[in-house]
């Protein structure tokens, strides 16, 4: 049990800094942003220090409630870099309403996505899922003077509830026919002859699973919710709790799962076409550049279903660099959304209001497109290599159907992404005027980093990715 | 044979009055069947051999539920003025209501002296050399650990996020300074005055 602690350090350091931010924003009082959030921003650098340097570990703690491995730590480093971001991003949001719970929620969340992610139990899975969502309500209605913020948390908290309700039930099933919550028990069982409970179970889990990671049909809450919420938040909400679902899907379908691959791959695949497709449709004709980054989220996670679909370490290898590729582009995109305020300072959220970008703000415009074609899988940018990974691996797995229908969907959704960027290059200057105010030299830095990543760095990291992708998925195989 | 016909009460009792929460136009009522159908559930753990959860059912959900039921009647607004020119015609429901969880109670003792049921298709061993509570101790400080503790942090996020939702601070406050109040001491706050006779005191 001792030596158990020392290989869950990032959990430890992550509860400890927690309770630390709480106290200094408690005993030293809102104002005191600086310290706080320094606190917080420390105990991310440590827990993703502590990731790192268990790397390549690769066993189970606390009797197998808990996994140590690099597939988790793959994820861990892409949580906790996104919450990084996030709570940087946040003083200059809350002007003068930043407070301490702030930072305190998301790394509390950020302990709960990683014990999502390392997750080798029916039990752990909940536990951390629910650590996440808990937090993640209070944030979506964090500014609660607002009216669409509270909406927005109200909204994100009944459907949650339902979808854990419905998680739940599969996973009472689950228990009730394998008589085991281990997630190799449960592989073991599904190994056998599958009666109609277990598939009940599975079925349900995955509708649970399926809100988590909002595919359609699980989806209805997304755009509110990304809408209503704060924007660090919504920019916190589509990065680290995506990865952290995503790994935990894959987790459940290939390790608890594995054996029954003919009972949920067909449901992956549903999940992934309809959230690729809605994605791409529901998108066209949105007024808000929120609601439409939304629905790019769901129309990504159908892309990155389709390589977990092919239940191969080559489609987990897939995923893997799909949410990295994925977890930089949505960062980017939604700091460039937090730099347009108008003359008085207020966030421009509508479309229309981006037209002419080009001329008031050349640089901001120059990193949205890049954002915009990479989401879109323009192949000289990055965001092409991922979408090429998932589909590589459904045909190697024989889903040729599944990948051709994703290219088509591809499409369709390049029609809305390259819409925003003809608005801002080719329209007419909008009346709304963007001044360019000099954002904090953090937020300019993180943006133009993502967007030289994304634009032709990327690639040579390509065979770095791929190792440590690789040795990441090898773990669940 | 008096388990089987327990189970079959507190089984479809459950559900009737499962249904009836949702039925119900009162939403007191409402609760009310809602506490029955918690007191069932707890027949039932009680034939499966759990008597800690059912005791836990009873003590924590029926308790609770009484919590939940006083914030009900506090939001909701309702007439009680309405509500008891009823209470005679609605007396024989209460009256049925009360004999039925009174049979129950004794059903479920006289089932659960008899031994528990025997469910053959259990995937997991039942231990019967120690007690429910024993045996869930032991688990929770041992094998799952880790959920234990984890499950503490979020009731303490649940706890901040509650607060951050609810908390604000409301100006022109009078409150209680306790340094200030023990540094004071008799000579500051107390005179003492010898009047005359028949003059009176100013004060």
């Amino acid at each position: 049990m001792t030596a158990d602690l020392a290989l869950i350090w990032p959990e430890l350091i992550l509860t400890i800094g927690g309770l630390i931010t709480l106290m200094l924003g408690t005993f030293l009082g809102d104002r005191q942003v600086g310290i706080y959030q320094l606190s917080s921003l420390l105990t991310l650098a440590a827990a993703a220090a502590a990731v790192v340097a268990l790397f390549g570990i690769d066993t189970t703690v606390f009797s197998g409630t808990l996994s140590v491995d690099s597939f988790g730590g793959f994820a861990k480093l892409l949580i906790y870099a996104a919450s990084f971001v996030c709570i940087i991003i946040a003083p200059r949001f809350f002007t003068g309403g930043m407070r301490a719970e702030y930072p305190t929620l998301i790394l509390f969340a950020a302990l709960g996505m990683g014990i999502m992610a390392s997750s080798r139990d029916l039990m752990t899975l909940y536990v951390g899922l629910e650590l996440n969502s808990l937090a993640a309500y209070v944030l979506a209605s964090f500014m609660r003077t607002d009216e669409r913020s509270t909406e927005a948390g109200l909204k994100y908290f009944v459907l949650g509830a339902l979808a854990s309700g419905m998680l739940l039930y599969g996973i009472s099933l689950l228990y009730g026919f394998t008589g085991t919550t281990d997630f190799t028990g449960i592989a073991a069982t599904l190994g056998g002859e599958l009666n109609i409970g277990l598939i009940f179970g599975i079925v349900f889990v995955l509708a649970g699973l399926g809100f988590k990671i909002s595919a359609v049909p699980f989806h209805m809450w997304t755009p509110d919710v990304y809408e209503g919420a704060p924007t660090p938040v919504t920019t916190f909400f589509a990065t680290a709790p995506k990865v952290a679902a995503m790994a935990l899907m894959t987790r459940v379908v290939i390790d608890a799962m594995g054996p029954a691959i003919g009972a949920w791959q067909q449901i992956v695949i549903f999940l992934s076409l309809a959230s690729i497709i809605l994605g791409a449709v529901g998108a066209i004709g949105q007024k808000n550049i929120k609601r439409l980054l939304a629905y790019s989220s769901i129309n990504n996670v159908g892309f990155m279903l389709i390589g977990l679909a092919a239940g191969t370490q080559q489609g987990v290898e897939g995923v893997l660099t799909y949410l990295l590729v994925y977890v930089v582009t949505t960062l980017g995109a939604f700091l460039v959304v937090l730099q347009l305020r108008d003359a008085d300072g207020n966030q421009i959220e509508s479309i229309p209001a981006l037209a002419g970008l080009s001329q008031r703000r050349p640089g901001l415009a120059a990193a949205m497109a890049v954002f915009m074609f990479s989401l879109a899988g323009i192949p000289p940018l990055f965001g092409f290599w991922p979408k090429y990974l998932v589909f590589e691996a459904a045909v190697d797995a024989n889903l040729v159907p599944l990948a051709v229908a994703g290219i088509v969907a591809s499409v369709i959704g390049a029609f809305y992404y390259i819409a925003i960027i003809k608005m801002m290059y080719f329209d007419d200057k909008s009346d709304t005027e963007i001044p360019a105010s000099g954002g904090v030299i953090v937020e300019d830095a993180v943006i133009t980093a993502s967007a030289l990543w994304l634009s032709v760095i990327g690639y040579l990291f390509i065979p770095v990715l791929a190792v440590v992708s690789a040795s990441a998925a090898a773990v669940l195989f | 044979m008096i388990q089987y016909i327990a189970f079959w009460l507190f089984a479809s009792m459950v559900i009737a009055s499962a249904t009836m929460v949702i039925l119900a136009r009162n939403p007191v009522h409402s609760v009310m069947w809602l506490i029955l159908a918690f007191f069932n559930a707890a027949g039932l753990m009680l034939l499966a051999g759990a008597e800690f959860i059912a005791m836990l059912l009873v003590i924590v959900y029926v308790g609770a539920v009484a919590v939940l039921f006083l914030f009900v009647v506090m939001m909701l607004n309702i007439d009680f003025a309405e509500l008891r020119a009823g209470f005679v015609r609605y007396l024989p429901l209460g009256a049925l209501v009360a004999i039925i969880l009174a049979v129950e109670l004794i059903v479920a003792g006289a089932a659960w002296s008899a031994g528990k049921v025997d469910l053959a298709a259990r995937a997991a061993p039942a231990v019967t050399d120690r007690s429910n509570i024993q045996q869930i101790g032991e688990l929770l400080y041992t094998r799952y650990i880790f959920l234990f503790e984890a499950a503490g942090i979020v009731l303490l996020v649940a706890m901040i996020g509650a607060i951050v939702l609810t908390h604000r601070q409301r100006g022109g406050v009078r409150t209680q300074n306790i340094s200030l109040q023990n540094q004071r001491r008799p000579q500051d706050a107390t005179r003492l005055v010898d009047p005359g006779v028949g003059q009176g005191m100013e004060l």
